[in-house]
């Protein structure tokens, strides 16, 4: 069990960091005070990719965020890559280190994408054995992000944000709540995307991420929105992300653009947007 | 099987039913949703594969490069989160459907790939050369940077990676009649490039790696006399990490 001890990352506007905006990033942050990379892309031994994230970790503070964990799988995690990350951390001492409430390996194969799980009780035990796995690795509290979901399981008895707010409560980790998954979660399931935030355990919540979606339909016409991270983030996502301010106060806000990376003065917009959306609560 | 095992299995095979128990949130069939996570999945190691193989990618043609990743990531998916060592299997998979160059120029892209995430160093200060006596030079050890990745082909792979990447296409190439040619791939300063050898030169590059001296690693050249270029090659790309007199 860890302590919350709030995020050591600043509440501010942060980007997720693209190799192609380094040079831009440096000369010129703009209203960006930290980055945050994916952890994955930087465990080769050397070269330009760890040298750019130790020139940043100079500049800035850095977020490491997981995506091969797999803390939502049902075997054991791959020690491997656990030590993997936690090397990356010891060398990097990054501001914060999150990862996903998601599965993304079954058995000995990776299958990179962020794969649903079933809410239950045996889920959930596994989920926390998980994440304090982690966290005795790393040393540190770490952030658990709510997924973006296309579908759900019949078997769940557990409503989302009450799912995170129980892992909370075994584990101590903090949370990381993605805004426009909330938004494409409650569009292709039918919720009310005011009322999962206002459920969600927002005392926890030490980041924010923001990112762009794509629009389309399943096969009975009802919208199924894409988390592309794509494009801009949509209008009512900024007006979730409002509600949310409204509530928890000034916090660490990235914004996600992983497809079709944009130049640098379009990432650096959506940030200042992020920007002017913290000043209204500050 | 269980509910994960029924979730992945249909990731990887089309034919794979949707596994029960997944609804839409209003209790219909979610098939569609599911195929977003299918796309996902082959979608985003298709495209690691593309990264990862460039001039494959050009020589092939994206149509016919993204048949043959896909068939590759479905029957062998990553075995790790690293996918920066994503598809070390790729060109022998290739080798056996693909045109004779391409499983080669497929190593090419690997050992340029492995050499950019190599481990840094500083290149060796190589001014004690200029001023060693001959049996000084011949007893030298020269250590390459851990950049160093040697590879030979049967095929002009250099020529072959230059036609594709000008896009131009790869002309109907046939393997060489001749030695296979010896490639060195040297990192200057962040990013790796291919270099031609002379014949023997990677056995040369091989025998500095185990710690011969370049006296030894020299024995292993077909022509004395490109001794002087390839130890030119190695300095000017500054791909030693030690040099001990």
């Amino acid at each position: 069990m860890f302590d919350w001890n709030g995020s050591e990352l600043p509440a501010a506007p942060g980007v997720g960091f693209k190799a192609r905006h380094f040079e831009a990033l440096m000369a010129d942050p703009g209203a960006v005070r930290w980055v945050e990379v994916h952890a994955e892309n930087y465990m080769g031994a050397g070269g330009r990719p760890r040298a750019q994230l130790a020139a940043l970790a100079e500049r800035m503070p850095v977020s490491v965020h997981g995506v091969g964990l797999s803390i939502g799988g049902s075997g054991a995690l791959d020690a491997r890559h656990l030590a993997r990350v936690a090397r990356l951390c010891a060398e990097l001492g990054p501001a914060s280190f999150s990862e996903h409430l998601a599965w993304s390996t079954h058995e000995t194969e990776f299958l990179n994408d962020l794969l649903p799980l079933p809410y239950t009780e045996a889920t959930l035990a596994r989920v926390c054995a998980h994440v304090d796995a982690v966290q005795d690795a790393l040393g540190r509290r770490m952030l658990l992000e709510n997924p973006s979901s296309y579908l759900a399981f019949t078997e769940s008895t557990w409503s989302e944000p009450d799912f995170l707010a129980e892992i909370v409560r075994r584990t101590g980790c903090g949370l990381l709540l993605d805004v426009n998954n909330v938004f494409v979660s409650a569009v292709n399931l039918g919720f009310s995307p005011e009322a999962y935030v206002d459920a969600f355990p927002l005392g926890a919540v030490g980041e924010i991420h923001l990112g762009g979606h794509d629009a389309d339909r399943d096969e009975h016409g009802a919208p199924l929105l894409i988390d592309s991270h794509g494009r801009e983030v949509a209008d009512p996502v900024w007006a979730l992300l409002d509600r949310v301010l409204a509530r928890t106060g000034p916090a660490p806000v990235l914004i996600e653009w992983d497809t079709g990376v944009p130049d640098w003065p379009v990432l650096a917009a959506e940030a200042a947007r992020a920007g002017a959306a913290l000043e209204r609560v500050a | 099987m269980s509910a994960a095992a029924a979730f992945r299995a249909g990731l990887l095979d089309p034919a794979a039913p949707v596994p029960p128990g997944l609804t839409d949130g209003a209790g219909r069939h979610a098939a569609r949703r599911y195929a977003v996570y299918r796309n996902n999945v082959t979608a985003s190691l298709v495209e690691a594969l593309r990264a990862g193989f460039p001039s494959v990618r050009a020589g092939l043609g994206p149509r016919a490069f993204d048949a043959h990743a896909l068939a590759f990531a479905r029957a062998h998916p990553p075995r790790s989160p690293v996918l920066a060592r994503y598809g070390d299997g790729f060109p022998s998979w290739l080798a056996t459907c693909a045109p004779g160059w391409a499983g080669d120029l497929a190593r090419l892209d690997l050992a340029l790939r492995e050499s950019y995430h190599a481990a840094d160093h500083v290149a060796a200060d190589a001014s004690v050369l200029a001023t060693a006596d001959g049996p000084t030079l011949m007893g030298a050890r020269l250590t390459p940077a851990p950049s160093l990745r040697l590879l030979t082909s049967r095929w002009s792979l250099l020529a072959l990676r230059d036609a594709a990447l000008g896009g131009g296409g790869v002309p109907m190439a046939a393997a060489e009649d001749g030695p296979p040619a010896e490639i060195a791939v040297l990192r200057h300063g962040w990013d790796p490039e291919p270099h031609l050898l002379p014949e023997g030169g990677a056995a040369t590059l091989a025998a500095l790696r185990a710690g011969r001296s370049l006296g030894e690693a020299a024995t292993w050249l077909r022509d004395p006399d490109a001794f002087g270029d390839l130890l030119s090659t190695l300095l000017s790309a500054g791909a030693l990490a030690a040099i001990e007199l």
